[in-house]
């Protein structure tokens, strides 16, 4: 008996036998949305798919847009705050033997940095993009699992205060973003500083991995009929791939977290040499996930750079194929260059070599989209307004940061300038170029479905010229006084050696480019004020997120799109075709097959709970707890329990029962 | 945008069991990641036993009984898993209610033998990183048996209330059933770690 055959009696096929044994799980009915005028259907799925309103109600959200909105805004403000960071570290080094800054703050401020800007900066916000557009991109009305999802912003947020109070309280880790061993370890990291960076690490990730799985499964089950995998919008395939990155990379952060607390707070020797434990294992673990991370943050990016081209050249991309397996390409080669950050510890020839190998192999996939872009371009007719802009930009940096990436590839020339600013211009013309600059531009792009608002093209214009030159005064020049010998990390340098003139320089640079952040914030406020109406679909674009009005209704779609095409708008120019069917007073969406997405089931999507709020408050407080005490796993075990009952315990909705 | 009506789905089931869920494909993707920080411990592992010439760093050798019990009795609990899937898959309430009190106490049966499993061990976690490991990969997977055995005990109770005879309940149910082969699976090359690799050396 296949489970088809459990449905009720409307829904049975004719020649559907007596069951021979067992029950059959009963199912209840509701109105359908078959034949509805838009008015009801509007007021129907209104009521239905609503976040409750009041602060109980907000706080228990769980609609994904919602949720990314919050992760949206969060991640900004922890742009700025790690911006800060560097301004503060920028003006520091602005000249020779400057007292503005002490060597133990200097560490905090590296530290923070880093940990802001990767692990509550970058990943957060690329996966925050995701949430809100993949299931508007995939025609669905929720994310999956969307209480998962909300629990994921809890515990980022939480994650990411916890890291910032411990900044105010003189206890952030100061022992860099990758807290390597010996230094991080019992021996010479007193006080709690290093507890705060692990146990701050294994929570946050927590939040990615859950939003990956989320991501995976929206992905694979809830497209809209018809969107086989070849129809798959290439910002999606992007976001999936990005998501496989994570579920098999950040478990590997979080090993090298937990073995580090471990290590420090009940006395196991697993990265001790002296007691057959090894320092090294840290920077394998460690690097196992580093890497992929770069990937984490850049994948996402390209998705952006293949929406935005299509849009403005006016043609769908080129390549689509080349393009999704580069995509897949990248994210499997990403998993075999970690070693290249581990040159300088003196590991086997033969096993730098390969390394060295597979970090240039994975230029050549990079290769494949850069041209695939190029190529959309060169036979389209580019419209070129704001987010074009930043996608030559990113063209531009991510270029000369993929070029100086193939040169520490290899092992002679990595280790001359190991840990000096020529890594630091490297791989912030990776990160900024490859990632920070498609997401303005994504941003610019994006805005209108969000808010319902354009925004100004003429401070768009002005933003993208200014952090173009502010960001390559400020990294440029990083590269030259790397290869004169000035290490990174070092709070201050004397006169004699030459370098104030080009640090002036350079803080410079990075002062032009905090303010190319100020005007954009400026853009952002004043244009979800006052910005022109957007409508539904601005720029003309292809993909479902712009079939439906701006911004999107809780429901997302009023009735499900059927695919046709790889840019569907483009395709159905008179009418959308759609499905019909689902209930309306419940929350339904439609499940389909993984490789041909055909309907295949009517489910119940989750209603909105405090419960993961409250689950995320008990996981929290144990984590902050366990850095004083291991006793902290269990006590808290039993709030941690109560509140995952209370999150999975039917309370009596359609969406819980059937 | 207008719209035209193009598909009638108004015939779906609501519910719908193994690759057909999403449930089951959100499990996967936890077992996915699970996996990983497993293979990445057991990788630590090695990677320490192979630099150290001298490996097991002259502890005593982990008595290998309880965790021998505890291996069997996972393998066994994999029959009325299975069998529970089925009833499951039927929707048959009865037999399902039984076969989750079975899982229940065949999942508080290897916990009680694990208590016993650490002193075998015949080593602390503090004396050296061989200690540290082993205690480490125990650990882990007891952390994935007491999590697992509690969210089977919930849902049986669960399927004892008014809100167990339901579709969704019994795609839990056999979710659950997903979830504990993998933690039995997870078992197998930790145990082979723990107490038969170190006899070789």
């Amino acid at each position: 008996m296949s489970s088809a055959d459990l449905t009720s009696e409307r829904d049975l096929p004719p020649e559907r036998e007596a069951s021979a044994k067992g029950d059959v799980a009963p199912e209840r009915d509701g109105p359908r949305d078959t034949g509805m005028d838009d008015a009801s259907l509007h007021r129907w799925l209104t009521r239905t798919w609503r976040t409750p309103p009041g602060i109980i109600g907000a706080l228990s959200s769980v609609d994904h847009k919602v949720i990314a909105r919050r992760y949206l805004v969060t991640a900004f403000l922890f742009l700025c705050l790690g911006g800060l960071n560097a301004v503060a570290m920028r003006i520091q080094l602005s000249g020779p033997q400057r007292g503005l800054i002490g060597p133990d703050l200097y560490n905090q401020l590296f530290t923070m940095h880093g940990v802001t800007m990767m692990f509550l900066f970058a990943v957060p916000i690329v996966q925050a993009t995701g949430i809100y557009l993949v299931p508007l991109m995939v025609g669905t009305r929720n994310i999956a699992f969307p209480r998962l999802n909300a629990f994921s912003y809890w515990v980022y947020v939480s994650g990411g205060l916890f890291a910032w109070v411990s900044f105010a309280l003189s206890m952030a880790p100061d022992v860099g973003w990758f807290a390597y061993v010996p230094l991080s370890g019992p021996e010479y990291g007193p006080g709690k500083r290093a507890d705060v960076w692990a146990q701050m690490i294994t929570y946050t990730e927590v939040s990615s991995l859950a939003v990956a799985v989320a991501t995976i499964v929206t992905v694979f089950k809830q497209r809209a009929p018809g969107m086989s995998l070849d129809k798959i919008p290439l910002y999606v395939w992007s976001l999936l791939v990005t998501s496989f990155v994570v579920v098999f990379a950040m478990p590997a952060v979080m090993i090298t977290s937990t073995f580090l607390i471990l290590d420090r707070l009940v006395g196991t020797h697993i990265f001790n040499p002296a007691e057959g434990g090894d320092a090294l294992l840290f920077q394998h673990l460690f690097w196992f996930f580093g890497h992929p991370e770069v990937y984490i943050i850049f994948l996402p990016a390209t998705g952006m750079v293949s929406a935005i081209i299509p849009a403005f050249a006016r043609r769908p991309v080129f390549g689509h194929l080349g393009l999704v397996l580069s995509l897949i390409a990248v994210g499997f080669l990403s998993f075999g260059l970690w070693v290249h950050h581990m040159f300088a510890t003196g590991l086997p020839k033969l096993g730098a070599s390969f390394f060295t190998a597979s970090s240039m192999m994975i230029a050549i996939p990079n290769g494949v989209q850069i041209f695939c872009w190029l190529a959309t371009l060169w036979d389209g007719r580019p419209v070129i307004r704001t987010p074009l802009l930043f996608v030559f930009g990113f063209f531009f940096i991510f270029v000369i940061g993929g070029l100086t990436g193939v040169m520490l590839a290899s092992v002679p020339l990595d280790l001359q300038v190991h840990d000096t600013y020529f890594v630091v211009a490297h791989f912030h013309y990776v990160l900024i170029g490859g990632a920070v600059f498609p997401l303005l531009g994504a941003a610019y792009f994006w805005f209108p479905k969000i808010t319902g608002r354009m925004m100004s093209e003429r401070l768009g214009r002005w933003h993208f010229w200014l952090a173009l030159i502010g960001f390559n005064a400020a990294f440029f020049p990083m590269h030259i006084v790397g290869l004169w010998g000035m290490p990174r990390r070092v709070y201050t340098y004397p006169a004699e050696l030459g370098w104030g003139n080009i640090n002036l320089f350079i803080s410079a640079g990075a002062v032009l480019f905090f303010l190319s952040f100020v005007l954009f914030a400026f853009n952002l406020v004043h244009s979800a004020l006052k910005g022109a109406p957007a409508g539904d679909n601005p720029w003309d674009a292809g993909t479902l997120e712009w079939a439906t009005s701006s911004p999107p209704p809780s429901y997302n779609f009023a009735r499900i799109p059927v695919v046709t095409n790889v840019e569907p708008l483009w395709a159905e120019r008179e009418a959308l075709p759609v499905a019909t069917g689902l209930r309306v007073d419940a929350r339904e969406l439609i499940i389909s097959t993984v490789a041909e997405a055909h309907p295949d089931i009517r489910e119940k999507s989750a209603t909105p709970s405090i419960w993961p709020l409250l689950a995320a408050i008990s996981v929290g407080g144990t984590f902050l707890y366990s850095i004083f005490t291991p006793w902290a796993i269990v006590w808290g075990a039993a709030p941690i329990a109560v509140t995952l009952i209370g999150w999975f315990w039917p309370k009596g909705d359609p969406e819980d029962e059937e | 945008m207008n719209q035209r009506p193009a598909m009638d789905i108004s015939g779906l089931p609501t519910f719908g069991h193994g690759p057909r869920s999403p449930t089951w494909w959100g499990t996967l993707g936890f077992m996915a990641l699970e996996g990983t920080g497993f293979a990445l411990a057991a990788g630590a592992y090695l990677y320490l036993a192979t630099l150290w010439p001298n490996w097991r760093l002259s502890a005593p050798q982990p008595n290998h009984w309880p965790g021998t019990i505890v291996t069997l009795l996972l393998i066994v609990s994999l029959v009325p898993n299975h069998m529970l899937n089925r009833y499951a898959k039927e929707c048959a309430i009865g037999p399902v209610r039984i076969g989750m009190v079975v899982m229940s106490l065949l999942g508080v049966a290897p916990l009680i033998v694990r208590w016993f499993e650490f002193p075998a061990l015949n080593i602390y976690w503090d004396t050296n990183a061989y200690g540290s490991m082993l205690w480490v990969l125990l650990g882990l997977h007891t952390t994935h048996l007491i999590t697992d055995v509690g969210d089977t005990i919930v849902l049986t109770v669960l399927m004892f209330t008014h809100h167990g005879y339901s579709g969704r309940r019994f795609g839990d149910v056999g979710d659950n059933v997903f979830y504990w082969d993998f933690v039995v699976l997870t078992w197998i090359p930790i145990y082979l770690l723990i107490y038969w690799i170190p006899r070789l050396g």
